[in-house]
C-alpha cells in the first residue's frame, strides 16, 4: 500500500461531511493561545546534517562487540546471535512487531508464533505458551494477574522471593498498586543469608496465598531445586510461578519438571541483542487447566474448510476486546518480531546446540569463579550451585573496581549494593560463551590489580 | 425454540425451576451464543447468591457472557460436569445443563413461559 497524503480537496470534503467550513472552525473549542504554541526549537537541519550529528552522538557509545569485553549480566546476557536470525527478521513479510488486526489472513505470522509457542513449551516442559509479552518483568507481573483471577480475588497474598530480579519486583509492585493484594517476602534485607532461599519462603505460604514467585537461577545466579517448595505451596492450595533463564533450561532440570504452574521469563538470551530499554521478550507458559485465565494471545493449529493445516488466534473470548472489564489482563498483544527472533534462534541451535551454549556458559563461569575466588580479598558470597553468574565479595566498592576495569576495556559486573544494602561491595559477574579464556584471565588480572592499588 | 412451561425465566435468559431450585441458561441463550467452549461457575456450594449477580462465566466460539442468579438464596449444589463438558449447555440446556441449585430462593419478578416466549420473539425483530 502506498502512503497517500491528504490533498486540499479531500480535506474540504471531510470538513463538509462533518459540517464545518474551515480548519479554524474545527478547532474553535481549543483556546487560541493553545493552538499553535511557540516551540523553542533550534533551526531545522538538512537530512545530511542530521545524519552527521546523530553519527557523532553514536560514536560516543562504547559497545561490547568492538570496544568492551563484558561481564555484566543481571537479567540481560551477551550471547552470540547467528546471522540468519537477523536475515529472517528483516524479511518484509515479518518485519512488523505487531500481530495483524485480521490475524488469520497472515498465516505466516501465525505459524511463526505457533512455532515459537511450541519451542518455548518444550524448553520449559510446560503444556501451553502464549504468544509472548513485552519483557521478563511484565511476564512475571502477568503471573500475578492470572493467579488472582484463578482464585477470583479470594486469595490476596503473593509470596515473592527477594532473590527475584529487583526490576521484576518493582514492576510487580506497580501492577498490584490498585489491586487488593499484599506482597510477602519482598524484603531485600534478608538476602545476605543462605537460608533466605527456600525454607523462609515456605513459612510465608498460607491458605490466603494465591501465588509464590521464585527465580531460576535466581538474581544471584544460584540454582535451587524448587520441587519441595512447589509441593508445599500446592498443599496450601497456592500456585507457583518460576521466572527462569531460558538458556539454563537447556542444561538443568526444568521448572515444569519441578511442578511449577507457570514458567515465565526474559527471552532476550534467545537471539535478541542487548539494548538499553529493549525491545526484549517476555515468555509465559502454564498448564492447560489455567489457559482461560492466561493473558495475551494464543495461536492454535487447526484445519480449514478444505482440510488443510491452518493457524488461528484461539481462545480470544478471554481477551479484553470481548470480555471487557471481566478480562483478567489488559494485554491483548505480543512481542511478535522478538518472538520470531527467538524461534529462529532456538530452531537453528536445536536441543543440542542450545545445550552446548549452556555448557560453555556454565564451564566458563565456573573457571572464572574459581580463579576470582583465589585472588586475595575476593571470595564467592554463596556456596550454592550456580549457572553462568555468581556473586563475589569484593575488597573495595564495586563502583571503584568497575572504574578500574573500564580502563582495561572491561565492563565489570553488577553492583548488588544498589538493590540490596546488605550486599555492599558485592559484585554479580556473568560469563557467557562470548567470553574467551584470555578475556577471563584478563578480568582476573585486573581484579587482582585493584587489590594492590 | 424450546421453552418448558414449568419453568420461570429472567430477562437475562436464565431459567429457574421453582420445584427443584435449579437454574441454567435458556434454549434461546445457548442458541444465540452458539457452540459453548468454556463454563466457569463462580459461586460455590454454601455461598449465597443474589438475583441478578453473576454466577457463571460462559465462553462460546463467538462471545463471552455471564449467567446471573435467577433467584436469591443459598447455593446447595453446582453442576461440576459443565467444566469438563461445556457442550452440555448446548445439547440439553434444561436438564443436564443445570448450573447451580439454589435453596430458599426468592424468585420474585420472573417471567412465566408465555411471557418469556413473547420476550424472545420481540427481540428477534
Amino acid at each position: 500500500m502506498n502512503y497517500i497524503p491528504i490533498s486540499p480537496k479531500e480535506r474540504d470534503a471531510m470538513l463538509a461531511t462533518i459540517g464545518v467550513k474551515s480548519m479554524e472552525e474545527l478547532f474553535r473549542d481549543v483556546p487560541k493561545k493553545h493552538r499553535f504554541p511557540k516551540l523553542d526549537l533550534p533551526p531545522a537541519l538538512t537530512e545530511m546534517e542530521v545524519a552527521a550529528e546523530l553519527n557523532e552522538l553514536a560514536l560516543g557509545n562504547e559497545n561490547i562487540r568492538t570496544d568492551l569485553v563484558s561481564f555484566l549480566g543481571a537479567g540481560a546476557y551477551n550471547h552470540y546471535i547467528p546471522a540468519v536470525v537477523d536475515h529472517i527478521l528483516r524479511r518484509g513479510e515479518f518485519y512488523t512487531a505487531y500481530t495483524p488486526y485480521q490475524p488469520e489472513i497472515s498465516q505466516g505470522t501465525l505459524q511463526a508464533i505457533f512455532e515459537y509457542q511450541s519451542l518455548i513449551a518444550a524448553l520449559t516442559s510446560m503444556e501451553v505458551s502464549n504468544a509472548s509479552h513485552y519483557d521478563g518483568a511484565t511476564a512475571v507481573a502477568e503471573s500475578v494477574n492470572m493467579a488472582y483471577a484463578q482464585f477470583r480475588g479470594k486469595r490476596t497474598k503473593v509470596v515473592i522471593s527477594p532473590a527475584v530480579h529487583p526490576q521484576y519486583r518493582e514492576t510487580l509492585r506497580t501492577y498490584v498498586q490498585g489491586m487488593d493484594l499484599t506482597l510477602a517476602g519482598d524484603d531485600p534485607e534478608t538476602v545476605s543469608s543462605e537460608q533466605l532461599s527456600v525454607n523462609s519462603l515456605e513459612a510465608l505460604v498460607d491458605e490466603n496465598t494465591a501465588l509464590v514467585i521464585v527465580q531460576y537461577p535466581d538474581f544471584f545466579g544460584r540454582i535451587y531445586d524448587y520441587t519441595a517448595l512447589i509441593e508445599a505451596a500446592h498443599a496450601a492450595g497456592a500456585l507457583v510461578c518460576v521466572a527462569a533463564n531460558p538458556t539454563a533450561l537447556a542444561l538443568f532440570k526444568t521448572p515444569g519438571e519441578m511442578g511449577a504452574d507457570m514458567v515465565v521469563g526474559e527471552g532476550q538470551p534467545l537471539g535478541i541483542p542487548l539494548s538499553y530499554g529493549g525491545p526484549y521478550l517476555g515468555f509465559f507458559t502454564t498448564r492447560k487447566q489455567y489457559i482461560h485465565k492466561m493473558a495475551g494471545r494464543l495461536v492454535g493449529e487447526t484445519v480449514d474448510n478444505r482440510g488443510q493445516r491452518a493457524y488461528v488466534l484461539t481462545l480470544t473470548a478471554r481477551e479484553q476486546h470481548i470480555k471487557r472489564e471481566r478480562a483478567t489482563s489488559n494485554i491483548c498483544t505480543n512481542q511478535g518480531l522478538m518472538a520470531l527472533a527467538s524461534a529462529v534462534y532456538m530452531s537453528l541451535l536445536g536441543q543440542t546446540g542450545l545445550r552446548q551454549v549452556a555448557e560453555l556458559c556454565y564451564h566458563k563461569a565456573h573457571y572464572a569463579a574459581k580463579n576470582i575466588s583465589k585472588i586475595k580479598g575476593y571470595s564467592l558470597c554463596f556456596d550454592t550451585p550456580f549457572f553462568h553468574e555468581f556473586s563475589v565479595c569484593c575488597p573495595q566498592p564495586v563502583e571503584a573496581i568497575n572504574d578500574h576495569l573500564l580502563e582495561h576495556g572491561i565492563l565489570g559486573g553488577y553492583d548488588l549494593g544498589r538493590d540490596y544494602p546488605s550486599l555492599k561491595d558485592h559484585m554479580l559477574i556473568a560469563v557467557t560463551e562470548m567470553n574467551t579464556k584470555d578475556e577471563i584471565d584478563a578480568l582476573v588480572d585486573a581484579l587482582a590489580e585493584v587489590n594492590h592499588d | 425454540m424450546n421453552i418448558p412451561s414449568n419453568l420461570k425465566y429472567t430477562k437475562t435468559d436464565e431459567w429457574f425451576d421453582l420445584a427443584t431450585g435449579k437454574m441454567g441458561l435458556s434454549d434461546y441463550a445457548q442458541g444465540q451464543l452458539s457452540d459453548i467452549v468454556f463454563v466457569e461457575i463462580v459461586v460455590a456450594a454454601g455461598e449465597t447468591v443474589e438475583q441478578g449477580k453473576p454466577i457463571a462465566s460462559v465462553e462460546s466460539v463467538k462471545a463471552a457472557a455471564e449467567a446471573y442468579g435467577a433467584a436469591s438464596g443459598k447455593v446447595v449444589a453446582i453442576n461440576e460436569e459443565l467444566a469438563n463438558s461445556p457442550e452440555i449447555l448446548n445439547k440439553d440446556p434444561y436438564d443436564a445443563g443445570w448450573m447451580v441449585q439454589i435453596e430458599g430462593g426468592d424468585a420474585s419478578g420472573l417471567m412465566d413461559a408465555a411471557a418469556y416466549q413473547k420476550y424472545c420473539e420481540e427481540r428477534a425483530h
